[in-house]
């Protein structure tokens, strides 16, 4: 374990011993990441937040535009949800299965504040006036959803708040056609009105974005900070003892799902306004699991760790796996990274390296010795990286069915190679290794869309498994085991 | 008056498709105080199993072995490969969670069913499977009470998960294993220190529950002849609401659970309207939970302190 600077001698003035000490029991990444995270630290969280802002305003000026400028603003508009549930996941430690449904309902909100939906000549409030009506609209709901959390925790909440997710996607899409839309949704929303500018291009879309994303961050900072902050967390660690330590356990709970809820919604309005139009499917289970993967990749708990795991997964999610060339870099990338990192020492990493290269030579020219057809196809990677790999990867003429065959062995193999142990997981690297590359080539790297999704799926597995603090989160060493 | 009594049959139909996938959601959670968000993808993946075994044997419309036969190869292959792929969430997912905060193995379970669900789009892809069951079970094969019709695949569904649901019963009580499992249930620290193998314990239970989804899947394929790899998402959510409207962790509430919804759903087809009918199924189960949390037999746990 690697701790970091030591702890304050003796108890400080007004903090608890505990609260004093927790500095001194976090755990950093290992080797120079550690260290790295270590400086990133010293900076402190003001003036970080600062330069993420100014990076985040510049990015524009250096010629993204278009598509690049949308996945910005999709991944924005993700981290912000991503914030808003690290309150109630992340801080009072409630599991809100139906947090989409706040997102839905700022949307909706807006949209029918906003658009020519209700009566002949429709409303159009400024957006000065329809966004509070949303936020308070979302709290209220956010205070009748979190209610059943006064009595049900755990399991119970997540199915009842799973349920009214669902029930909302079921609601837009049955429930009063002629006002909410049905399937068909709203369209013609208004773009965001204030001070006599109008919000229509993407680009303002972005720095607007970015300006609430930022402001959100730092109101939740001060939050996280003062005194309802720590009493959220001591709820989640043991709402008894909070309850005891006369803690007003249930307010507490509310409120975050009642703060959670408004940050919800704010989001869907800019989502609404942004895309002029709102559907029910955009409020569905996979985006409630894309928010999730992001919190859960940064770490759940952290602020900044919630905003930047959102990006990340957005930004692969949506950007990098579209193209082939980038998601050929994205995942070999990704390998190296990870066999770079957690393959010590040096000279197994190397074996290793060299194994694989030996192994599919000889594979390939085995397959292509046996039959001519077996080698025939093309590996799905664009550029260099499908050339260089031509001779080495087996791509038969029919890719669909071997990388079918291939994608259920690798599951099978990746199962395996977290049984067993020492040498053996080297050895049984190595056939993981191509075969990946192999599925990769065959299958994944032609499907984008569902590889995608599958990547989502496995980020929440394996994080949860390997590292449930998450990138950014703090593994806590508790005082009781 | 014939169609009360026919939406009842369907709904009875339907109650016990929902009670087998209920009964092994809820002992999963009885040893392991887990929701199994991927229990519905596993009930997914038994229909494919079944669909892909009536390709292999030439078919719906040429079968080249008996109908009988072909059942029986389908409901055993796919409870078989569905309880394997069970234990394998288990032994790769849950076990090095079983001492984790709560919250960690609820989110590796959605992760889990959400990859389920996309490898089973990457290998099958989106499209419709039809299983073409008149093909091989035609619809006279049935009886008919006045005007009410009752086909040989609904009979076949009640008898076969009333079986099931009494063997359970059986084992459960009666057997070793059924002790074991009672006994990690309700305490697995102690269940540990008598020298019960909990692992294998609850790997048992895994299989168990997940064959029953399995053969659950098959049924539906049987039944309503389409599959595709988003059913087991609404069918997870209704097995949740049966397990949890019957009592969590409780068989025969399970089971009544599973019958409540399916009869109820049924009717609010039948009377009201179809496009309501999810809507108006999770709103029941948010009332039930509200009012009465540990389901309608199951026993109210006080909280430990």
């Amino acid at each position: 374990m690697n701790l970091g600077k030591q702890p304050a001698a003796g108890p400080q003035v007004g903090i608890d011993e505990w609260v004093a000490r927790e500095e001194g029991r976090r755990e950093y990444l290992p080797s120079w990441l550690g260290s790295a995270q270590r400086a990133g630290e010293r900076v402190g969280w003001w003036p970080r937040l600062a330069l993420a802002a100014a990076a985040a305003l510049v990015l524009p000026l250096l010629g993204l535009g278009g598509f690049q400028l949308q996945v910005g603003i999709d991944a924005l508009v993700i981290a912000l949800l991503a914030v808003g549930l690290n309150i109630v996941v992340g801080w009072a430690g409630l599991l809100d299965l139906g947090y989409v449904a706040f997102f839905g309902f700022g949307a909706y909100g807006f949209a029918l504040l906003s658009s020519s939906q209700i009566g002949k000549e429709g409303i159009h409030l400024p957006s000065l006036l329809a966004v509070p009506i949303v936020m308070i609209g979302a709290a209220i709901l956010g205070l009748i959803v979190g209610w059943p959390s006064r009595r049900l925790i755990g399991d119970y909440l997540a199915i009842v708040t799973l349920f009214f997710g669902e029930a909302f996607v079921e609601f837009t899409n049955n429930v009063a056609p002629k006002t909410l839309g049905g399937p068909n949704g709203i369209i013609g929303i208004d773009p965001i009105r204030s001070f006599g500018y109008q919000f229509t291009s993407n680009e303002s879309y972005y720095y607007l974005l970015v300006v609430v994303v930022v402001l959100t961050m730092a109101v939740l900072r001060l939050l996280d900070t003062s005194r309802t902050g720590r009493a959220w967390r001591a709820v989640r660690e043991d709402p008894l003892a909070a309850a005891a330590m006369t803690i007003p356990v249930n307010r507490l709970k509310l409120m975050a799902f009642a703060f959670g809820a408004m940050v919800a919604a704010v989001a869907g309005t800019i989502f609404a306004a942004q895309q002029i139009s709102v559907f029910p499917t955009n409020f569905d289970t996979p985006v409630l699991i894309l928010v999730y993967a992001g919190l859960i990749l940064g770490g759940a708990g952290s602020i900044a760790g919630a905003a930047t795991g959102a990006l990340v997964v957005m930004v692969i999610y949506d950007g990098l796996l579209r193209s082939p060339t980038d998601s050929g870099y994205l995942f070999y990338g990704l390998i190296l990274l990870t066999l770079l990192v957690k393959l010590r020492p040096w000279r197994r990493l190397g074996l290793v390296l060299a194994a694989t290269a030996a192994f599919g030579f000889a594979a390939h020219s085995i397959a292509a010795a046996i039959s001519s057809s077996a080698v025939a196809g093309r590996p799905a990677s664009a550029g260099w990286i499908g050339s260089a790999l031509r001779d080495w990867v087996i791509v038969p003429a029919n890719p669909q069915i071997a990388g079918n065959w291939g994608f259920v062995l690798l599951v099978c193999m990746l199962i395996a190679l977290v049984q067993v142990q020492s040498w053996w997981r080297t050895i049984l690297l190595v056939p993981t290794l191509y075969l990946a590359c192999f599925v990769w080539e065959t299958r994944l790297a032609a499907e984008p869309s569902i590889t995608r999704q599958l990547m989502i799926g496995a980020i929440l597995i394996v994080m949860m498994n390997a590292r449930p603090q998450g990138l950014l989160g703090q593994r806590r060493v508790e005082a009781l085991t | 008056m014939s169609f009360f009594f026919q939406e009842l049959v369907n709904g009875i139909v339907v109650g016990a498709l929902y009670s087998l996938v209920a009964l092994g959601f809820s002992m999963v959670y009885g040893v392991l105080k887990l929701l199994n968000f991927a229990h519905g993808d596993l009930y997914m993946v038994g229909a494919f199993v079944g669909y892909f075994v009536i390709q292999w044997f030439g078919g719906p419309k040429a079968l080249a072995i008996p109908v009988p036969l072909l059942l029986v190869i389908m409901f055993v292959l796919a409870a078989l490969l569905t309880g394997g792929l069970g234990v394998a969430i288990e032994r790769f997912a849950y076990r090095p969670l079983r001492n984790a905060p709560r919250i960690a193995p609820l989110i590796t379970a959605i992760g889990i069913s959400f990859f389920l669900e996309n490898a089973a789009l990457l290998l099958f892809g989106g499209q419709y499977r039809i299983y073409n069951t008149p093909d091989f079970i035609p619809f006279s094969t049935g009886f008919r009470v006045g005007s009410v019709s009752v086909d040989a695949v609904q009979i076949m569904v009640v008898l076969l998960g009333l079986a099931l649901m009494i063997g359970l019963r059986e084992l459960v009580v009666r057997t070793k294993l059924g002790k074991q499992m009672r006994a990690v249930a309700a305490d697995r620290e102690a269940a540990e220190m008598l020298g019960i193998n909990v692992n294998f314990t609850i790997a048992a239970t895994f299989f168990l529950g997940s064959a029953l989804a399995g053969v659950a899947g098959v049924m539906a394929g049987l039944l309503f002849n389409q599959v595709t790899n988003t059913i087991g998402f609404l069918a997870g959510l209704k097995a949740f609401t049966a397990a949890v409207v019957g009592g969590i962790g409780s068989i025969p509430g399970a089971m009544l659970g599973g019958l409540l919804i399916g009869i109820a759903e049924s009717f609010i087809t039948g009377y009201i309207s179809s496009t309501f009918t999810n809507l108006l199924v999770f709103a029941l189960l948010i009332i039930v939970m509200l009012l009465r949390p540990s389901g309608l037999l199951g026993q109210v746990q006080l909280q430990k302190v």
